[in-house]
């Protein structure tokens, strides 16, 4: 019966309505559903990196590059639109998108024909990504009156009420809903991460599966990138600076094992949300914002014990199944 | 993670490491490293003339001798088959630790217990999270990278502590004979314990036999996650020693203090010939890694090539030093088949 209830998840969204209700406590205004939608699109980017990061650390990798990804896809963008003004929107997020894509399939491709450790690639590429930006910026700025008003309001615009940027998440989450539950590639993931052996005997190539979760990853990043530096119409070396962690973070909290095989799209979104809501929340109550760091190490920490309880446990039961049957 | 990687690459039937030419290319690996380190040097001094001064090479000796003193305890930790991603987070809560006993008039002898304090402290929590608990050391140090730099961060906000005591400068600014700084002989020390303690003790066998086979370990006597517990301490100890030279040097402590030095001290130990899967690497190879890295951006540094660029060579080192090897494998297989 218990597998049929999502734990993890309602656990999750449980923690998520606690924190909600006692910040309410003290401040009423901050669970109106106006501001609510302000803090999920806030957390809109979030949770669309947490969805990519959930497909490479589900086949057993890890992609520390999305947050440099992000900025130099964003600082290529911002660079392109001051060149070339009048480039539709469109165009400029299909550019993003083929970016972040391009650097995931180099993280793709060091991880599956070299067989490099993930950790040891997409920390690589990480500075070697945050270096590039240096490069073709020369460390200068964009500034948002460098930038064509297009680009900047296209995340703000309002559709059904909504902004671009929370649209942009909701239907990556959709997309990804579908693609975990209802697809081959989907499926494979799982499989890769779950038991790589028995997926090479099933047909599953485990490292073209991983080359292709970190395309999807870098893909995604690439589309963070465009929405990131339009929201805060501002692109420099450091945008993003350490959010990867955030990222993985996300995951972690969301019950993605690290240890792969193990997670699902609405773990990796409340966990994201959760993030969401507590940096929200911590100007609120009136808590220096210096703490954001501390709690998101403190979540993890919570978060992976916690889920390798959980783990355990299940398979403690399992194997007493097992014994009395014999 | 290593576990998992190990499978992955079994299931791709990667031959066996034991019989391969990357095993040959492997041995010779601190030769090949020994020669790199020797051909910066001489491009440097061609490319520069300020390269070939005594005290220039001297100052350029602090590139690399806080990164190496954590980069000898990493190597042991990754041979064993884990890796601490919060040293460079635990340098900057130890160097907050001491700002803040300044502030109530700490000296120098009370600043250096602090910081050694805080560093075992911190690497007695990521080790109670991994060998306690069972959970996996990238996500644990992942967690407390952000946790550790997080309490700097709530106890400094964008502030910063200085007017550390006169005689604490000793430790990164002081000077044993002539050229020779306080740090390279720290520096020394280190290796030839960490020599020692990894090449000629029952425990450095254990280290390796831990890397290439925790069970077979675990059955064969060695108390596993005991191994394990004393080898994080060790990197958390190192991380203290590091932020009481850096501390010493910068004379004083922001909370972004020390930040991406995990990453330079991972490519330190990869670059030395450590296996990041675990069970193989040697201390000599990270020392010669530590130079070739100094070297590098010691040179790059005169060349005026600024700190986010040199970052693009560290990143193509990491990546090269173990594509290069892989890539060398495949080559010659392709040829013989």
């Amino acid at each position: 019966m218990m597998r049929f209830i999502p734990v993890r998840e309602t656990i999750l969204g449980s923690a998520i309505l606690v924190l909600l209700l006692l910040v309410a406590s003290r401040f009423a205004g901050f669970v109106a559903p106006s501001n609510l939608a302000n803090v999920f699109n806030d957390t809109a980017p979030l949770i669309i990196l947490a969805l990519g990061q959930m497909v490479v650390i589900l086949t057993r990798c890890i992609d520390l590059s999305v947050a440099a990804n992000l900025a130099l896809t964003g600082m290529a963008v911002a660079m392109i639109n001051v060149a070339m003004p009048g480039l539709p929107i469109p165009v400029i997020i299909a550019i993003a998108i083929f970016l972040g894509a391009v650097m995931g399939t180099i993280n793709g491709i060091l991880v599956w024909k070299l067989a490099i450790p993930p950790i040891v690639v997409t920390l690589g590429t990480m500075t070697i990504f945050r270096g590039i930006i240096f490069l073709i910026s020369d460390g200068k700025w964009v500034n948002s009156h460098e930038m064509s008003p297009a680009f900047t309001d296209f995340p703000r615009m309002v559709l059904l009420g909504l902004p671009v940027l929370s649209w942009a998440a909701i239907i990556t989450i959709i997309l990804f809903g579908i693609m975990m539950a209802r697809t081959g590639f989907g499926r494979s993931i799982f499989a890769v991460g779950g038991n790589p052996h028995a997926a090479v005997y099933t047909g599953i190539d485990v490292g073209k599966t991983q080359f292709w979760a970190f395309v999807v990853s870098g893909a995604l990043a690439g589309l963070t990138g465009y929405l990131w530096v339009s929201r805060f119409a501002v692109a420099y070396v450091d945008i993003a600076g350490g959010f990867e962690l955030e990222v993985v973070a996300a995951c972690v909290i969301g019950g993605i094992s690290i240890a792969g095989g193990i997670g699902s799209v609405g773990g990796a979104v409340l966990g994201a949300i959760f993030l969401g809501v507590v940096k929200n929340a911590l100007p609120v109550v009136n808590i220096s914002p210096f703490w954001q760091l501390a709690i998101s190490g403190s979540a993890i920490l919570i978060a992976v014990a916690f889920n390798a309880r959980a783990g355990r446990n299940k398979g403690r039961i399992i194997l007493k199944e097992a014994e009395g049957a014999q | 993670m290593t576990d998992a990687t190990q499978d992955i690459t079994q299931a791709r039937h990667v031959p066996d490491r034991l019989n391969s030419r990357a095993a040959r290319v492997f041995k010779s690996w601190e030769a090949l490293l020994l020669a790199v380190a020797i051909a910066i040097f001489v491009v440097n001094s061609f490319a520069s003339p300020y390269f070939l001064s005594a005290w220039n090479l001297s100052d350029a000796t602090f590139n690399f001798t806080e990164k190496a003193m954590i980069a000898f305890a990493m190597a042991l930790l990754i041979i064993s088959g884990e890796i601490d991603l919060s040293v460079a987070s635990i340098i900057a809560l130890a160097s907050t630790a001491m700002g803040l006993a300044v502030q109530y008039g700490a000296g120098t002898p009370e600043l250096v217990v602090i910081g050694l304090t805080v560093g075992l402290l911190c690497g007695a929590f990521n080790g109670f999270f991994v060998t306690v608990l069972g959970l996996p050391s990238i996500v644990v140090t992942i967690g407390t990278m952000s946790l550790f730099r997080g309490i700097s961060f709530i106890i400094l906000g964008d502030d910063a502590f200085r007017g550390y005591p006169a005689s604490f400068s000793w430790f990164g600014q002081g000077y044993i004979y002539w050229v020779f700084t306080v740090e390279m002989l720290l520096f020394v020390i280190i290796a030839v314990i960490y020599g020692v303690l990894l090449h000629k003790t029952n425990f450095g066998r254990a280290v390796y036999a831990i890397g290439n086979n925790p069970t077979g370990a675990l059955f064969s006597g060695i108390r596993v996650q005991r191994v394990k517990f004393i080898l994080f301490l060790l990197t958390g100890l190192m991380s203290g020693v590091a932020a009481i030279c850096l501390t010493s040097r910068l004379g004083s402590t922001r909370p972004s203090i020390a930040t991406g030095m995990e990453l330079e001290v991972v490519t330190m130990v990869v670059l030395g010939g450590v296996n990041i899967l675990g069970g193989s690497g040697t201390i000599p190879g990270v020392v010669i890694a530590a130079f070739v890295m100094g070297l590098v951006t010691f040179g790059l540094g005169l060349l005026n090539v600024p700190g986010i660029v040199m970052s693009i060579f560290i990143g193509l080192l990491l990546i090269g030093v173990i594509a290069l090897p892989r890539l060398w494998v495949m080559a010659a297989a392709r040829r013989k088949a």
